[in-house]
């Protein structure tokens, strides 16, 4: 970074000059991956230049439509994006709730504790998780006690890993997420408030009818924008939470590459199943752009 | 105007705060059961594990932490990257957020647009990984630090900041002779320090609790391990030895699983201690967090 300043019209092009190298870093870091998609189109063996490799043309793709796996890990991929979907309204109805209770101390403390998990790394929500559930959890002992007989750990259960990954997808982040919707509340004209009761309208009626109508525009985007994203789900809690008996209804697309591309060491495959998912995901994610500022457009946020 | 609250109102009223602190409740517990945990007695906690208030009282937990190898340097590696990760991050992209406003700049959008694509397009995991390794990234610090320098994220959230403010205390300065460093670094930052102390906040609790790139690209380095990775190898462990236990017919293989098993409290102590920074700082940043989502929100 240059510390003189040099006066007069070169002034602008030292802007540049500062910029520059940091577009570098940009480029290196973001864009020569992208470059990498290559790859998928030869027979990578790590340590081998890749264009001493032998080019394969298409067939790793060709490849993807073969593999059941793909079929598996696509259909789990789906069962957690439709139950997250059927979901979304549930941070809305929280922050409705959270906002009806009108002792502001116990307000804070209830925000701010269902806020916290957020912050918290996966690794931690998946010791905890064990702590609680494993076989010797507090919960499992528990559960074991009252019923009187065996119970076995949730966390090695196949069939309890949709609804159970979603649950601890909830609790990190339904505080997080209410918060938008208490900012979008309290915006809400009051008058509106005091005309609906004019009208005879209980409290439950301005829910329904003033609250919940002023909420649907940051719903709807939302709703919009967890669609077009509903591919990546990322890797952390699927690869935590994965073990032998879970491994197969918790494998998720993003999670069957990693363990293609660096657990099995094939490169190439790996990075031909990324970029299928990265083109059908960016399509997703910039056509969810498209409708939900063409909603947003005619609202003041 | 005031409704009397009638009496569906009062039991909605029950209701919802009996919800609400049940919410609270779930949220809280776990952090409450390891800490409690972790402070009884081993002896006691061993044979039937506390649940609201700690079995007997007992540090031994903690100083069995303090001597165990490996847990200072994990510590020192966390605490460095995010100490260096987050205030050359929080530089870089405010520096660039400030470059970014000015107009004069040859080749401004390009560059600007260069940046924003990175939001939307990436090379995926396998490709960046044999990217880094090319670079000679693997098994090195500056894996922490590097692909997270630079966020179009941030970087637009500090841009759209600097625009709001008043152009004309950087024009006088200018007229004064200053150069745009001298403006960046001497109006311009501490005006923004609320936009900053937003995006380091949300920095600083990513690289403290990242493991994914620990595990991914310095694996094969023990003294680049984490914290956070320092706990998802006790896990591992853990589960493995789980396994392990549940399939084993005989008893002597229970036995010798039994006692290669990294005891129980270990675990949980690094997890108490791994999440008390963020305990530590949340209640102060709370007002950096919900102004983050909310500007974040408006950006979007």
């Amino acid at each position: 970074m240059e510390k003189k300043v040099i006066p007069g019209r070169r002034k602008k092009y030292n802007l540049l000059f500062m910029t520059l190298p940091f577009m570098i870093l940009v480029l290196l870091f973001s864009y020569v991956p992208i470059f990498g998609w290559i790859y998928s189109v030869f027979d990578y063996i790590p340590g081998i230049s890749v264009f001493d490799c032998d080019f394969v043309g298409l067939d790793y793709f060709r490849l993807i439509f073969k593999d059941t796996n793909v079929v598996r890990t696509l259909k789990n991929t789906f069962i957690f994006a439709v139950i997250g979907i059927v979901l979304t309204p549930l941070p809305m109805f929280f922050a409705i709730l959270l906002n009806e209770i009108k002792c502001s101390p116990v307000r804070r403390v209830v925000q701010t504790f269902t806020t916290l998990p957020n912050f918290i790394s996966w690794v931690i929500i998946f010791s905890l998780a064990f702590s609680l559930f494993a076989t010797d959890g507090v919960v499992t002992t528990l559960i074991a006690r009252i019923t009187g007989s065996e119970v076995t750990s949730i966390l090695s259960s196949g069939e309890s890993v949709y609804w159970f990954q979603t649950a601890l997808g909830i609790w990190k982040s339904l505080g997080w997420n209410s918060i938008i919707y208490l900012a979008a509340i309290a915006g809400i004209d009051q008058e509106q408030y005091e005309a609906a009761r004019v009208d005879g309208a209980g409290y439950f009626q301005c829910a329904v009818h003033v609250t919940l109508p002023a909420l649907m525009e940051t719903y709807v985007v939302l709703f919009i924008l967890q669609i077009g994203n509903f591919l990546n789900t990322g890797y952390e809690q699927y690869m935590l939470f994965k073990n032998a008996l879970t491994a197969s209804n918790i494998e998720v697309l993003d999670l069957y590459t990693y363990r293609i591309g660096l657990e099995n060491m094939d490169y190439s495959y790996g990075v031909a199943i990324s970029i299928l998912k990265s083109i059908v995901s960016i399509s997703l994610v910039v056509l969810a752009n498209m409708v939900a500022k063409k909603i947003r457009g005619n609202t003041v946020i | 105007m005031k409704i009397k609250p009638s009496k569906s109102r009062v039991v909605f009223q029950i209701f919802n705060y009996f919800v609400m602190l049940l919410a609270t409740f779930i949220c809280v517990y776990p952090f409450w059961y390891i800490v409690i945990y972790t402070f009884s007695d081993s002896s006691k906690a061993g044979i039937s594990s506390p649940v609201f208030l700690p079995r007997g009282f007992s540090v031994s937990n903690y100083i069995d932490i303090f001597k165990l190898k490996g847990f200072f340097p994990a510590l020192g590696v966390s605490v460095l990257r995010t100490v260096l990760g987050t205030a050359a991050a929080v530089l870089v992209c405010s520096f660039l957020g400030y470059m970014f406003t000015k107009e004069e700049m040859p080749g401004r959008k390009i560059m600007y647009r260069f940046l924003v694509m990175t939001m939307y397009i990436n090379g995926g995991l396998i490709s960046t990984f044999i990217v880094m390794k090319s670079y000679g990234l693997l098994n090195t610090f500056w894996i922490y630090i590097l692909p997270m320098l630079i966020s179009a994220y941030n970087i637009v959230l500090i841009k759209t900041y600097m625009e709001s403010l008043p152009a004309s205390l950087e024009e006088s300065a200018m007229l004064d002779g200053a150069g745009y460093v001298r403006v960046f670094t001497s109006i311009i930052l501490p005006l923004s320090k609320p936009i900053i102390a937003t995006v380091a906040v949300f920095v600083a609790v990513g690289h403290w609790n990242a493991w994914f790139d620990n595990h991914i690209y310095t694996r094969g380095e023990s003294s680049l391990t984490t914290l956070q990775y320092l706990l998802y190898n006790y896990l591992n462990e853990s589960q493995r030895l789980a396994d392990q236990i549940k399939n084993a017919s005989n008893l002597s293989s229970i036995e010798s699983a039994m006692e290669t098993i990294s005891p129980k409290g270990v675990r949980m102590t690094i997890t108490v201690l791994a999440s008390l920074p963020i305990f530590m700082v949340y209640p102060f940043m709370q007002k950096y967090f919900v102004k983050g989502i909310m500007v974040g929100a408006v950006k979007g």
